[in-house]
């Protein structure tokens, strides 16, 4: 029981700070479907910190270090679908499809010459972070990671950013109707980089947060395993509203850890489904979601459609 | 003089150029990776992925390596012309890569589940992806959930469930898939003499020129036909086609239908000839469906330009894995990755290409 709710936490914290990082992107007007590459920049920032620091770092410091490295890492790693999509007005989808395509290419290769160069004969695309992941632990033998209270005061301020203060007001006007925020002085371009830029900033840290989740390595050939999508679907159902999005990813969370620990409960047992039936799951249910509820979506009005100043 | 701008603004010349850019522009970042990871053999690793298979010395493993390829293309291909029929139609199939991966499902479950004959299988693993895609359809016919985010979803469900059905017919020493060839070889794709053109190539079969016929056939339906037009004209503006007499909602439904064929049979093209089978545990999306969207970008959305970028998006990611094992292979994604990423501004390049130069203009007014 007590590891369920461990892996329900862990991974909701994922997805919630992804999703969160998804919903300034499109509260601005721009799709983030290159969510899943941004995660794996973060973590691949996140993962190098723990493994250049010296042995002896405090844990104080490795915990700031790497949460910095990875926002930073998705930050600038977001400027990719920014410049596109702002700039260039190039189509959002396949900006998003790129990047996801580039993080785990680019990551691997960054990790195998990195690899490489440190011992001929060590060609993987692995990191490893025994003893640094321990720094992130709140209690010795519990999984309950720092990231968490962080992840909390980060939905917070996700919400107040975006309802209680101007920037936010303004950001969703961007989203909505950007002609109209335009028209009284908003600059939309400017908005829109700071959405993108924030999604990415979220979304590095939700990769930082994915890769110190129980496990003590990373393989970065394996990207982030569809994280960045769940998380999508996470922000959708959550009708891109930060304390609906966290309920979201709380429900997400736990079929996820379902399918990881669903052996370990008598009841599960009996119903003698396939683990994946509990994988597939956040998947069928949002689908549900979009069925019922799209004809009235609460999507941002003008997501995925480049600012064009002419038109009205 | 004039003669030579007229030539620069045909759409197909401008898209050609573009294309070649954004290769150019690919492979610059693949070479300065290289450079960065290893100056001194960074100019061999480039020419071994440019040249893929031409780098072996003996014509035997040219030919070999050749038709391994080719028959690498043939699905790609396939995912391309999914991706680019649907785009022409104004939808984004992102789930090329899920009705592939329903495709592969379905088509080893008749292959050998059922024990079927090949061409049972591979209508089947079409079916499969075709009903996928009609399900996105659907949903973006009648309860307007935007066809990407559908798609998403489809892609992972559809991957599970692919894991559960393909479970019970794995060889346990192997973890994947029986092969067809030893165990099932009437369910492999036949090679209609093809193999002797390749040296006795054992993968070289039906697939590649069947491939090809279907991109001739995206490429007349699109452009010659009336449902082509209806289709196209649907993608445009959906009011106004309905406005026309033309039944939106069914077309939407029938052009993701068709898309997920592509896909679908795609796969059976690929997994039915036995070079390739499904490992037990996959936990990723396969990459061929979301190549296919690199592909279709760039062969500028033409079925024919497929043809031709498929094949080199599978020669430069093959070409990867023939370099010194100091450089990582993942180099041939990152560039086809990075290919995608600049045919978003195509749209760009083109306006830049179409805008006329100051003296022009007051000439061209001139005349007028």
């Amino acid at each position: 029981m007590i590891l369920l709710i461990q892996y329900t936490l862990l991974f909701a914290s994922v997805l919630l700070l992804v999703a969160l990082g998804g919903c300034f992107s499109e509260h601005s007007g721009v799709i983030n479907i290159g969510l899943e590459g941004i995660m794996v920049f973060g973590a691949l920032g996140g993962a190098l910190v723990m493994r250049y620091l010296p042995g002896g770092t405090s844990a104080v410091v490795i915990v700031c270090l790497c949460v910095c490295a990875a926002m930073l890492a998705g930050m600038i790693y977001s400027l990719l679908l920014a410049v596109a999509a702002v700039n260039f007005k190039a189509d959002q989808t396949l900006v998003g499809t790129a990047m996801n395509l580039l993080g785990t290419a680019a990551a691997t290769v960054i990790v195998k010459a990195l690899n490489t160069a440190a011992n001929p004969d060590n060609p993987s695309a692995t990191i490893q972070y025994v003893n640094e992941r321990k720094a992130f632990l709140m209690f010795d033998n519990l999984e309950f990671s720092w990231l968490m209270p962080l992840t909390l005061v980060l939905l917070i301020l996700a919400y107040t950013v975006l309802y209680k203060t101007r920037f936010g007001l303004r950001l969703q006007a961007c989203g909505e109707h950007p002609q109209a925020a335009a028209s009284v002085g908003i600059n939309v371009y400017k908005m829109r980089y700071a959405g993108v830029m924030t999604s990415g900033l979220l979304g590095g840290l939700g990769g930082l947060a994915y890769i110190t989740a129980g496990v003590s390595e990373w393989k970065f050939e394996n990207g982030v395993a569809g994280f960045g999508f769940l998380a999508l679907a996470v922000m959708i159902f959550g009708g891109w509203k930060p304390f609906r999005i966290a309920l979201a990813a709380l429900l997400f969370g736990f079929f996820r850890s379902l399918s990881n620990v669903y052996t370990g409960f008598d009841i599960l047992n009996q119903l003698n489904l396939p683990g994946t039936v509990y994988n597939m799951m956040p998947y069928i249910i949002s689908l549900i979601v979009l069925i019922l509820f799209s004809k009235n979506s609460a999507a941002p009005k003008a997501e995925g459609i480049p600012y064009d100043q002419g038109s009205r | 003089m004039e003669k030579k701008i007229s030539f620069l603004k045909k759409p197909a010349v401008q898209t050609l150029i573009a294309s070649l850019l954004c290769i150019l522009l690919g492979l610059l970042v693949g070479f300065i990776v290289l450079l960065i990871i290893n100056p001194s053999g960074a100019w061999n690793a480039m020419s071994t992925i440019m040249r893929n298979f031409w780098s072996f010395s003996s014509a035997r493993g040219q030919i070999k390596n050749f038709g391994n390829t080719l028959a690498k293309t043939a699905p790609l291909l396939m995912c391309s012309l999914s991706v680019l029929f649907a785009y022409k139609v104004g939808l984004f199939n992102i789930g090329a890569a899920g009705q592939y991966v329903a495709g592969v499902g379905v088509g080893l479950y008749f292959a050998i589940g059922l024990q079927m004959p090949w061409w049972v299988s591979l209508i089947a693993g079409t079916l499969a992806g075709a009903l996928l895609g009609a399900l996105s359809g659907i949903l973006k016919a009648y309860r307007n959930v935007n066809e990407v985010i559908s798609c998403i979803m489809l892609n992972w469900i559809s991957l599970y469930l692919v894991n559960t059905l393909l479970a019970p017919y794995m060889d346990i020493t192997m973890s994947e898939t029986w092969s067809l060839k030893k165990f099932y070889p009437s369910a492999v794709l036949p090679s209609l003499g093809l193999e002797s053109l390749l040296n006795n190539h054992q993968y070289v079969t039906l697939a590649i020129p069947l491939a090809i016929l279907v991109a001739v056939a995206v490429w007349v339906l699109l452009s010659k036909t009336r449902l082509g037009y209806e289709l196209k004209a649907t993608g445009l503006n959906k009011n106004a086609a309905k406005y026309c007499g033309m039944r939106d909602r069914f077309n939407i439904v029938l052009t993701m239908a068709i898309a997920g064929a592509l896909a679908g049979m795609g796969a059976g093209m690929f997994y039915l000839t036995d070079m390739i089978k499904w490992p037990s545990t996959v936990t990723a999306v396969p990459a061929m469906g979301f190549n296919g969207i690199a592909a279709a970008f760039l062969g500028g959305l033409h079925p024919i330009g497929a043809v031709f970028s498929s094949f080199f998006i599978q020669h430069i990611t093959d070409g990867g894995s023939f370099m010194e094992k100091t450089y990582p292979s993942e180099i041939a994604g990152l560039i086809s990755s990075v290919i995608i990423y600049m045919c978003a501004f195509v749209l760009f390049f083109r306006q830049i290409m179409n805008r006329p130069k100051r003296h022009e203009k007051v000439k061209g007014g001139n005349i007028k």
